[in-house]
Parts: C-alpha cells; sequence; structure tokens
C-alpha cells in the first residue's frame, strides 16, 4: 500500500526516543471523488458505438444512357416493390403480365424469397464461410472469392422499386436482405407507370 | 492497573486502490472516446447486418430527420470556413466575421442560404427548435443542397458522403437527395445505419 506509516509498535523497548514524526499518509477520497466524476463525465459524453455504414454505389447519371442497358434475361429479374405500411410487392421476369405477390420484410418473407432464387450462390458463399472458419483464410482471399462467387451469370437481378408511401427503413432493409442473400447486381429504380398499375390491380 | 482495552481498530479505509481504478477507467475512457456530435435533431437510423465502420474524417453528412427536413455538414472547422466563404459569395449573402465564426462551430445546419444570417445569430440555445431550422431546399426547381455539396467537394476533394436518415423518413425525401447527388455525379455514398443482430439463418 502507499500509505507510508512510522511503525512504532514493535520496536519500543531499548529504542531511544525519537521525536514523533507526522504519518505521511494522505486522505485520497477526494482524489478519487474526482476520478470517478470525470469517469462520468468521458461516459456520458462519448460514443462508444461507432455508426455502421451501408456502402451502395448508383449509377450516375451519364453512364446510364449506354452503359447501363444491359437486359437482364427475363428468367433471372426479379422486381421488388416497397409499398407502405411495410408490405414488399414481388415478381419475377417481365412486367407485362406479371403475377405479383404480396410479401413483408421478416427472415420468412423477402428473404425467405430471394435466398430461393439465389439458392446457388447463397449455398457457395456459405460454404465459403465454412471453410474460412475452419482454415483460418485470409481476410483479403476471402473477399476475393465472395466476390467470385457473387458475380455468378446466374445470379438473379433485382430491381428494387419503391413507392412514395414508403419509408427510408423500407430501403435500408431491402438492401440489407440483397446483402444477406448474397445478390450483387440489383439497383435502385424509379417506380414507372406500368408497375404502379400493377400494384393498383393488385390492392383494389 | 488499567483495565486490558479492547483496541479498536480504525475507520479509516485506503483509498488508494480505489484511486488507482478510477483513473485507470478515466484514462481508458479517455484515450477511446470520441465525443458524440451534437446534432440540431435526434435521428433513429434503421439496422442492418453491415459491418463496415465509417471514418472519422472526410466526411460529409447529410442529415434527414423524420419530416423531411435536410442538414448539412462537413468536418474540420477550417474547411467549414472556406465552405461557407463559398456559400455565401454564390449566394450573395454578407456574412459578418462573428457569423462566420459561428458557422464553423456548427457541426450541421439546414437552413435555406437566405435564412442562415437570421438563423447564425440567434441564440445557442434556441438554434435546436425545429422552427428555425427550415431545412435545406432539395427540390428540383430550388435545389440549394446541391451547391452545398458542390461547394464542399471543391473546397475538399477527399470527402465521403454519408447519408443518416431517419426510419420514418418518407421515401421521396431519400429520393430528392439521392437524385441531386446522382445528377451531380456523386455515385457512392453511405448510408448509416445501427448495427443488427446477425440474421437467422447464420
Amino acid at each position: 500500500m502507499a500509505e507510508i506509516s512510522q511503525d512504532t509498535g514493535s520496536h519500543k523497548k531499548g529504542k531511544k526516543k525519537r521525536s514523533k514524526k507526522l504519518p505521511t499518509r494522505i486522505d485520497l477520497t477526494p482524489m478519487v471523488d474526482l476520478g470517478f466524476l470525470l469517469i462520468t463525465f468521458f461516459m456520458l459524453a462519448t460514443s462508444l458505438i461507432k455508426p455502421q455504414t451501408m456502402e451502395i454505389t448508383m449509377p450516375s447519371d451519364k453512364k446510364v444512357q449506354d452503359e447501363d442497358k444491359t437486359v437482364a434475361k427475363a428468367s433471372q429479374a426479379v422486381s421488388i416493390i416497397l409499398g407502405k405500411d411495410d408490405i414488399v410487392y414481388y415478381y419475377f421476369g417481365k412486367t407485362e403480365g406479371a403475377k405479383v405477390l404480396k410479401t413483408n420484410y421478416a427472415p420468412d418473407g423477402l428473404r425467405k424469397i430471394l435466398l430461393e432464387k439465389n439458392f446457388e450462390v447463397a449455398q457457395q458463399v456459405e460454404a465459403l464461410k465454412a471453410e474460412k472458419n475452419r482454415t483460418r483464410m485470409k481476410e483479403e482471399d476471402y473477399q476475393k472469392k465472395l466476390s467470385a462467387l457473387r458475380a455468378n451469370k446466374n445470379a438473379p437481378v433485382v430491381r428494387i422499386m419503391a413507392t412514395d408511401e414508403s419509408n427510408y427503413k423500407n430501403l435500408v432493409d431491402a438492401l440489407d436482405e440483397m446483402n444477406i442473400c448474397s445478390i450483387s447486381r440489383y439497383a435502385i429504380v424509379d417506380l414507372e407507370e406500368p408497375d404502379k398499375q400493377l400494384i393498383a390491380n393488385l390492392a383494389p | 492497573m488499567p483495565k486490558a482495552k479492547v483496541k479498536r481498530k480504525s475507520t479509516w479505509v485506503d483509498m488508494t486502490a480505489m484511486c488507482d481504478v478510477a483513473f485507470l477507467l478515466l484514462t481508458f475512457f479517455m484515450l477511446t472516446s470520441n465525443f458524440t456530435k451534437k446534432e440540431p435533431v435526434l435521428v433513429a437510423t434503421p439496422t442492418s447486418v453491415s459491418e463496415i465502420k465509417i471514418p472519422e474524417t472526410n466526411i460529409m453528412t447529410v442529415l434527414v430527420d423524420k419530416t423531411g427536413k435536410v442538414y448539412f455538414g462537413i468536418d474540420g472547422q477550417d474547411k467549414r470556413r472556406q465552405l461557407i466563404e463559398k456559400m455565401a459569395s454564390m449566394y450573395k449573402v454578407n456574412f459578418s466575421p462573428e457569423e462566420m465564426k459561428k458557422y464553423t462551430l456548427l457541426e450541421l445546419t439546414g437552413n435555406p442560404m437566405q435564412a442562415m444570417k437570421a438563423f447564425l445569430n440567434l441564440p445557442a440555445e434556441s438554434r435546436d427548435l425545429p422552427q428555425n431550422n427550415l431545412g435545406i431546399p432539395a427540390d428540383s426547381t430550388n435545389n440549394e443542397f446541391k451547391d452545398w455539396v458542390k461547394s464542399a467537394r471543391e473546397v475538399n476533394p477527399d470527402l465521403r458522403i454519408a447519408i443518416k436518415a431517419d426510419e420514418k423518413t418518407p421515401y421521396p425525401v431519400i429520393k430528392k437527395v439521392m437524385r441531386s447527388l446522382q445528377q451531380l455525379d456523386e455515385s457512392r455514398y453511405n448510408l448509416i445505419t445501427k448495427l443488427e443482430g446477425a440474421p437467422g439463418r447464420e
């Protein structure tokens, strides 16, 4: 301990009487008080959790004209329309005569549908993850393999369209599902008239 | 002969150890902390599974609140000074040096340039009131937001865009912001989210 007190008790006998020294013990209580006060301040004033971000890349206006016209095969196309009250409408293939179905953002809703559609890639990604855990793969190698898997030509192409009644959370949830389901090819597109018609027909 | 007295123990507790602990914790908090930025409105960000952390510097923050007001700010006080000078000359608003100084101290502001002067002259405590923050116009006809982004990009080319919006923000507002950025050829940006528990299938 840091206290240095003059021990006078045990050596009393046979010793000269010394002038009594004051113990150099300092009361540290106020110091402790101060310490905890400052801790409290720092705990309240700081943000320990750093916010996460989701990086998205949107096609810029200029490139859209020529480059972005990559037409997806109808069998791969999935269209998701974010509706109001957390409802998701979706259909596969072309807009004309599409059969629109309803679902939600729950794990057995949109995610299930996308995973079924993206079964092949999702399975490979799972296998890769398992391998990574088993063999302590390097992070770079893992990322490289992951992006190679995600670039699968047969993977679905998702169009995300949001109605004006949807909110930001719906959009982020939808983008999140793309991440979870390992879908690399998706785009946020404006809602166009034919799609509006489809929903209007569905919800009388 | 006096009776054998029971020796009374002193109630002195040694505080040294406690003091050590307190200061150890204090050191930890001081070193790990980065202060919460002051934001004019409280925004509940949606959750996602993304684990990318946002960098601390060179960030252009676009804050969108529940009602769809847009706030804008960049980091670094000297950068902010250059930004407000640029904006002032673009919109022909004359700021006094004190007003400039006040602007550089604000992380985020959300007012059209015409109302900015009045806003900066408000006392600090009433600046966060909703009626004093009108939001930066980002419509297709009156788009000051684009000018802010453009000027900020000129001031600091390394800026990355972070959009922080409330869960309940209606989509049209987000669309407006995204559309403005798209027109400026700013196609990469970050959406700020909270961490969510791992998804069910893992």
